[in-house]
Formats: structure tokens, sequence, C-alpha cells
């Protein structure tokens, strides 16, 4: 017997009252998280501040790392920082950027390559010039706005304003609980954490997109229910499906913590940190959210491809009567026997509606196959 | 939603089978991959330098020093008309991209002025292939006597294009003398180059072959006084003060006698007597006779081979060199008379290029970091396969199935487009495994839901498709544009292999987790005829 039907299927948990707590809780986050970029700043690895790295593996069962800080402190390299990475046997040396000079930076690698010498092998050097990390640092912020900016319009587009701002409000919150880790822990904040921030965006507004959906698609069928029971229906409704994707992906996200190696391990740890806040903030954020946001149920469009050949709708009753209506009103509308003729291709329809002067509000919405 | 028409299922099993055999040679052994045919054995994901370790080198033309040299050849041609035409100057100088002097008779300033303008060439747009009546330099008469040419953006960018054109060409003879595999050198924005060499053993001597000029010439030594008093007091104005790579400094005449353009052949070599290391050189016809001509006026005296202004021998010439050829002897090692060799050969670069950016990873790393990613991989499936078996028993297995097989065309099309698999992509590869049941999760708890609300199995699945399918394509979509933007910004680095998985495990998911799946369960319901449902 799948374990699936052991969780109670009408869950009736109260996630709307929640918000009392989680919404004071969330801000003082948001607050502590700004404060923390302040008091300790970022850890920027050399994509963005310039300078070495280089990954090297002793011959030895460990690298006797004090007497490799003594040697390389002699060479006079300015900041130089060594640490173990991974195994005893692995060092990683960072060596801070030494003016703007990109002749400089190489006799650096050069010269420490020497004083490794053969009790050591060179597995990675990475070197960033100084104009290059600032183009990194432009291109980056750049990214982080152009990908909050396209998902805006995406959800615009596909959804009412508030459900747009409710989103990139949760996504910006994601963002900034995921760089408090990395400001607090002092993980390196490199190309690669770009990435993860990224994708964190890309799953909280997947997760978040899930319950809007089913919030937007109740608004329609449940035009008089007050919308903080509605918020919670929804939420209720699609609970098991946010937390069983929130576990597989945090499985994969441990995974790769664990055995994906070093060089990923900020990447998979921003990631397990993620999908947790992720999770959370699509429950306790993004739906209560909307209360604020103004939205009733008269703010949300009947669905104008679905009602298909009824003209003017007014009313959300009409429109659930209609032939080829997505035959999806109150159970007790619908019999099972009720559903195959609303699967009939629908009479040809004319060119999806458009009200005159009601521009905006009757956008038609890509098909549904 | 439960009905396939034949076409339509036959088209789902053959994506699968292509994906599925677009994949396979990447697990194949490399002894049956010899049995395939090569439009199939070549489907095989490329390794990014990070897995199979190589060198990133970002490299970019040193634009100063290209404008301070054409300055200052424009300066040496400025002199050279002024004589010709015997109009008398005073003060001739450079200044940043601009060269002055001043007239001795003022009133020569119409005649100087046009016959400078004689010096100006059109630029030529390299893309159009032809001029916008741009000038490569502007002459303008300051009044008083004074007139300036100076050097314009238009032609100094032209110059710059010029020189990362040539310089790719350079590099290119350069590295391919190594006997790597493959490397791919392109050019990036406007004066900068990407070098990347996979599968190197020493990047330092790639750099080493990279970052010299290898400007050679043959100069006369200036006996006229020593060295040191050179340095003390005034050097003759056409000599200059050279260092050997040992520091011993030479009195070096201006004037080149022959340069390295005129090599036709460069090789290593050793002294029959020393057994030391040395480069034998070839010059053409051209070079031989300057060679000649030079060697024969100047028997017992020392002359200097001058490599990007190092001194590396100045040896005293016993007999006049006519047939055009000769040696260069240093306290060379073997590998540093190779290289010589090498650079010599594939000839001097335009103008000096600056490393930016260096990104090596060694084999062994590469080889540690792919084992890491397999691991990481096999876990994450094993954790995913258990849970979805233990949540959604039978409905789980098809999920899974769905999952296999968009893994499978995640390779597949990875493969055939010749995408780069880098270290950051296999996190993506992994972490798509744990998000694409999402898919599938949501369109079994959507079907949980239908019937709930009192449909029959049957109508509860195919309504739950309909029904989770707007819910799908737009949390994709929503992660697309993510997915896009990471694309974007990833350059050619491994952060774009990332996005690349990432981009694609969107897609191939909504395929496996909607479509592959709605035909596993359409079978199983035709099979069954369930009138519960298993979830």
């Amino acid at each position: 017997m799948p374990l699936i039907n052991y969780i109670p299927a009408n869950l009736n948990l109260r996630f709307m009252k929640l918000r009392h707590v989680t919404f004071p809780l969330s801000a003082a986050v948001m607050i502590a998280a700004v404060a923390c970029f302040f008091a300790f700043g970022f850890n920027l690895g050399i994509d963005f501040r310039g300078g070495t790295l280089i990954e090297a593996q002793s011959s030895q069962a460990q690298a006797d790392i004090s007497s490799l800080r003594e040697h390389l402190g002699d060479l006079d390299l300015g900041d130089v920082q060594i640490q173990e990475f991974g195994s005893p046997r692995d060092v990683l040396i960072r060596i801070g950027q030494t003016g703007a000079d990109e002749a400089a930076q190489q006799a650096i690698i050069a010269k420490v390559s020497t004083a490794l010498g053969s009790e050591y092998g060179i597995r990675r050097v990475e070197a960033v010039g100084p104009s290059v990390s600032a183009e990194l640092v432009r291109q980056s912020i750049l990214a982080l706005l152009l990908g909050a900016v396209a998902v805006l319009i995406y959800l615009w587009f596909r959804f009412e304003w508030q459900f747009a701002i409710g989103a990139i409000a949760t996504t910006a919150h994601d963002v900034f609980v995921t760089l408090a880790m990395y400001s607090i822990l002092g993980i390196d904040f490199d190309l690669t954490s770009i990435a993860a921030i990224l994708t964190i965006m890309g799953y909280s507004l997947n997760d978040t997109v899930v319950v809007y959906d089913r919030i937007r698609e109740m608004l329609r069928r449940y035009k008089k229910m007050p919308l903080p029971t509605l918020l919670d229906v929804a939420v209720n409704a699609t609970f098991s499906r946010t937390i069983i994707t929130s576990l597989t992906t945090l499985f994969a996200a441990m995974a790769l913590y664990f055995f994906g190696g070093e060089v990923l391990r900020g990447f998979s740890l921003a990631m397990m940190v993620g999908v947790l806040i992720g999770t959370y903030s699509s429950i306790f954020i993004a739906a209560p959210m909307l209360i604020h946001l103004g939205l009733r149920a008269t703010t949300v469009e009947p669905d104008v491809e679905e009602t298909g050949p009824v003209p003017e709708v007014p009313t959300a009753e009409a429109a659930i009567a209609g032939p080829a209506a997505p035959s999806h009103a109150a159970p007790s509308q619908v019999a099972p026997s009720q559903v195959a003729p609303s699967q009939a291709e629908p009479a040809p329809a004319p060119a999806p509606q458009r009200r005159p002067g009601g521009k905006g509000r009757s956008r038609p919405r890509p098909a549904r196959s | 939603m439960l009905h396939f028409s034949r076409f339509k299922t036959a088209l789902i099993l053959g994506i699968t089978f292509l994906g599925i055999l677009f994949a396979l040679p990447n697990v194949l052994p490399p002894s049956m991959l010899q049995a395939l045919p090569s439009w199939l054995a070549s489907s095989h994901v490329t390794l990014g330098l990070d897995l199979q370790g190589g060198s990133h080198i970002l490299l970019e033309v040193d634009g100063a020093a290209l404008r301070k040299e054409r300055a200052e050849q424009v300066r040496d041609e400025v002199r050279r008309v002024l004589r010709e035409q015997r109009i008398g100057y005073t003060g001739l100088v450079v200044r940043d991209t601009t060269v002055q002097f001043r007239l001795r008779d003022p009133n020569e300033a119409e005649k100087a002025v046009t016959e400078l303008r004689k010096l100006a060439a059109p630029v030529t747009n390299a893309l159009l292939g032809t001029g916008n009546g741009e000038m490569d330099l502007t002459v303008t008469n300051g009044g008083d006597g004074s007139v300036s040419v100076a050097l314009t953006q238009a032609g100094l960018n032209a110059r710059i294009r010029s020189a990362v054109d040539q310089s790719i060409e350079i590099i290119r003879r350069r590295i391919d003398q190594l006997g790597t595999v493959e490397p791919n050198i392109q050019r990036q924005g406007a004066d900068r180059i990407l070098v990347q060499v996979p599968g190197l053993q020493d990047p330092q001597r790639l750099k080493a072959l990279l970052g010299q000029t290898a400007k050679l010439a043959f100069r006369m030594v200036d006996q006229s006084m020593s060295p040191q008093q050179a340095l003390e007091g005034r050097a003759p104005p056409d000599s200059e003060v050279l260092q050997s790579n040992d520091g011993v400094p030479y009195l070096v005449e201006k004037q080149v006698r022959v340069s390295g353009e005129d090599l036709t052949d460069a090789q290593p070599g050793f002294d029959q007597q020393t057994s030391q290391p040395l480069v034998t050189f070839r010059f053409n016809s051209n070079g031989a006779r300057r060679f000649a001509a030079t060697t024969q006026d100047a028997v017992g005296r020392p002359f200097a081979i001058v490599l990007d202004n190092q001194v590396i021998s100045a040896p005293v010439i016993r007999e006049p060199i006519l047939g055009g050829s000769g040696q260069i002897s240093g306290s060379f090692t073997v590998q540093q008379a190779n290289d010589l060799a090498i650079l010599l050969r594939a000839g001097a670069l335009p103008a000096p290029l600056k490393v930016m950016e260096e990104r090596t990873v060694g084999p062994s790393l590469g080889q540690d970091s792919i084992e890491a990613g397999k691991t990481a991989a096999y876990v994450a499936a094993a954790m995913v396969t258990v849970f979805m078996l233990a949540i959604y028993g039978l409905f789980g297995f098809f999920a899974l199935i769905a999952l296999a097989v968009h893994v499978t065309l995640m390779f597949a099309l990875q493969s055939v487009l010749g995408a780069t698999l880098t270290l950051p992509g296999i996190a993506g590869v992994v972490l798509t495994i744990g998000m694409a049941v999402d898919s599938n999760v949501v369109i079994f708890e959507r079907i949980r839901d239908e019937a709930r609300e009192g449909r029959s199995a049957i109508s509860a699945i195919d309504k739950g498709f309909v029904q989770a399918l707007g819910t799908i394509m737009d949390a994709n979509i929503t992660s697309l544009a993510t997915g896009i933007i990471l694309f974007l910004l990833g350059g050619s680095g491994p952060v774009r292999g990332f996005a690349v998985t990432y981009i694609l495990g969107l897609l191939t998911t909504v395929f496996t987790a909607y479509t592959l799946t709605r035909l596993m369960i359409a079978w199983w319901v035709r099979w069954q005829r369930p009138s519960k449902l298993p979830i």
C-alpha cells in the first residue's frame, strides 16, 4: 500500500492564521539578513575580487600546511591564505589581488609553482585579473536583475499583478535568506554562487507558481468564499505535492553535498537551504501575502479560452454552464457521467473573445491541450 | 487525454528510442564503440575543461603597446616625408597618440600638411569590407608653424582588430606545435582572445608560449662606447642599451638589419662540439641577401640576436655568412631551444598579449570530479527511487521510468547538440533527478484530488492530467526564464554548462513526466481497467 494513502486527504491546516506569526518572523529574518550583509559582508571569491587560487595535492599522506605557509610567506606575495581542501592531502592556496597588473598575477603563479616544488602536484589554477572580475560583477548583478524582471513579466502576463508581486517578493525573501547564509558562513561567493541563486530563484518560483495556480483556479470556482479560507483550502490541496517535491529535491542536493566533491559543496549547501526556505515561503509567505495585496475573487478574470464560444461572460455561473466549460464546478454539479460530453471538441469557437475596452482583463490565454 | 493515436504512440516511443540510441555511446566501452557507425559513435558528451583537465586562458591584445608602436611608426614616417620634401622642422615628438613638430619656416605649413596627408590611409571596416570614409590619421595645422599628426580612434580600432586576427592565427600555429588535441581559439569582444586547450600536462609552458611576442631582430652591437658609459652618460641617439636574460648590458644599434619576418624555418639542434642545445634557422632569399650584406661589411664585429628586446647572444662575425642559414646559441635547455624554435617558426605576435583570466585544471582533479559527480548522481537516484516507490507504489514506478528516460534524453540531447558537460553541469543533472519528478507529483496529486471529488478512477486520471498541464507549463516556463538568463550570463565557462543541462532538463521533463507517463498510465488503464486508484 503506497504511503501516500496514509497522508490525510483532507488536511485542514489553518496556514493563513499563522501569517500573524510568519510575517513578523520573515520580516525579522530579512532585517537580520541585511544586517549580516553589512556586519559580515561577503567572502567574495576570485571571480568577483580578482586574485589567484591554486589547489595542490601533496605527495605525502598529509600536507604540512604550516611549513607551506612559512615557505610561501617568504615569497612576499601579499595576502596569502592556505587551507585544507576536502582531504588532508589537498590544500587550497588563495592569493589576493596585487595591484592592477595582470602580468604580476602570472609572475605569482610561476613563483608559487616553483616554491611548491616536487612535493606538491598542482591540480587547479584559477587567476582572474582585475578588469575581468569587475566585468563579472557587472554581469552577475545584471543577470540577477534580468532574471527577476523576466519572471515578473511572465507572471504578470500569465496571472494578475498581485500574484506577480507576491511571487517576486517571496523569491526575493528566499534569495535574501540564501545570501545571508553565504554571508554568515563565509562561503566563497563566486560565479557558481550566482548559478545557485538563480537556480533557487527558479525553484522558489516553481513552488510558488504551483500554489498560485491552484489559488487562481479556486478563485474562479468559489466566488463567494472568503479569501483567507480559500487560500487555506488551496494551500492544503497542494500541501502534499509541495512537501514531496521538496523532499526529492532535497535528497538530490544532499547527495551532491555529501558525495559531489569539494568544489560543489558551497553550491549544494546553498541549494539545500534554498529548497527548505523556498518550501516554507511558498506556504507561509506567498499565499497569505495575496490577502494584503488586495486580491479578490472579482479581480480574477474568467478563463476566456476555456469558456470558448460563450460570448460576453458576465458571471462565473454562466461560464461553468457553458458547453465546453471545464466542467470543474463544485462536485455536486458534476456527475461523472457528464464528463464525457465535456471532453468533446467544443463547437468551432470564434477567435478568443476580447471585451471591447476591457483592456488587459481579457487577455487570451495560451491554449491548454 | 488517455487516448493516443497510433501515430502519437509511435512518435513518443520513437523519441524515447532515439534518446536511448544517442545516449548509448556515452556508456559503451571503446571496443564496442568501434563497431558502431561513425555518426552514432561520435554522439558523445563533450567534457568541459574542468572535467577532462586543461587550460582556459583569456588574452587581451595590449592596446597601449600597439598605440605606442603605431605612434612611433608614424613619427618615423613623418620624419622621412619631411626630409624627402626638404622641409625644416624641430621638436618632433610623440605625445600619446599624436605626433607633433614645429616648422622652421611657418610659411611651409601648407606644403607640409598636404604632403603628410598623403600618409593617411582610409580605414576599412572588417565587417563590411568597405571603408566609411574615415582615415587612420588626421593632420592639423596648428598655426604659427606647429603641425600635429593624430592617430584616429577608427584607425586604432582597425589595427587592434587586425592584431587580434593575426594573433589568433599565430597562437594557433604555436599551439599546434605542442601536438595537443583540438585547441579552441576564438575572438572575444573587440580585443580579446579566448584559448581553450584540453588535456595539457604543463600549462606553464603553454602560457610561456602565449606570453612571448617573439619579435626576433639581428642588430649590430655599437662599439663606440662601453654599455656602462652609455648607461651613465648618454647613449648615441641611434643606439640603446639592452640586457641579456642574465642581466648583462649591451649597447645595440636601433636599426634592425634582418628581422624574424624573413625566417623560413627554425629547428632545435645541438652544437656539434659542445653538445649544447641551440636553434638553427634559415632565411628566405630577401633575408639571406641582407644577412650576407651585413656580415660581409662587419667581419670581426659582434652582432646581437635580440628577442623581445632581450639579447639572446652577441657572437662575433668571423666570416661572411652567405648561405642564408645560421644558428642561435644561448645557454638554452633542450626545452627552451625547442620552444624558441616553435616561436620563431610560428612568427611574432603583432602586439604583446596579457593573460586576463586563467582557469587550469589538472587531469587527475577532473577525473576525481567525474567520479564524485557519478556517486552523487547514483545516491540521489537511489534515494528518489526508494522514496517514490514508497509514496506512490505503482505510479511511483511509472514516474521513475519517466525519470530514467528524462536523464537519458538529457544526455542524448547534450551529445547531439555537442554541448559541453562541466562540473556545475553534473550538479545540474543531479539536481534535476530530484526536481524532474515534480511534474509527476503535481499530476498524481491532481488525480487524487479529482478522485476525492467523486470521480471514477479513469475519469480522475484523465481529468488530473488535463488540470495539471497548465500548472506544469507555468512552473517550468518560469524556471526556464531563469535558466536562459543563466545561459546568457555563463559566457564560455562552467556556469554555461550548468545552464545548458538545466534548460535541457526542463524541456525533457515536460516530455517524459507528462507525455510519456500519460502513455504508460493509458496502457495500464486499458490493461487493468481499474475501478480504484492505486494512489
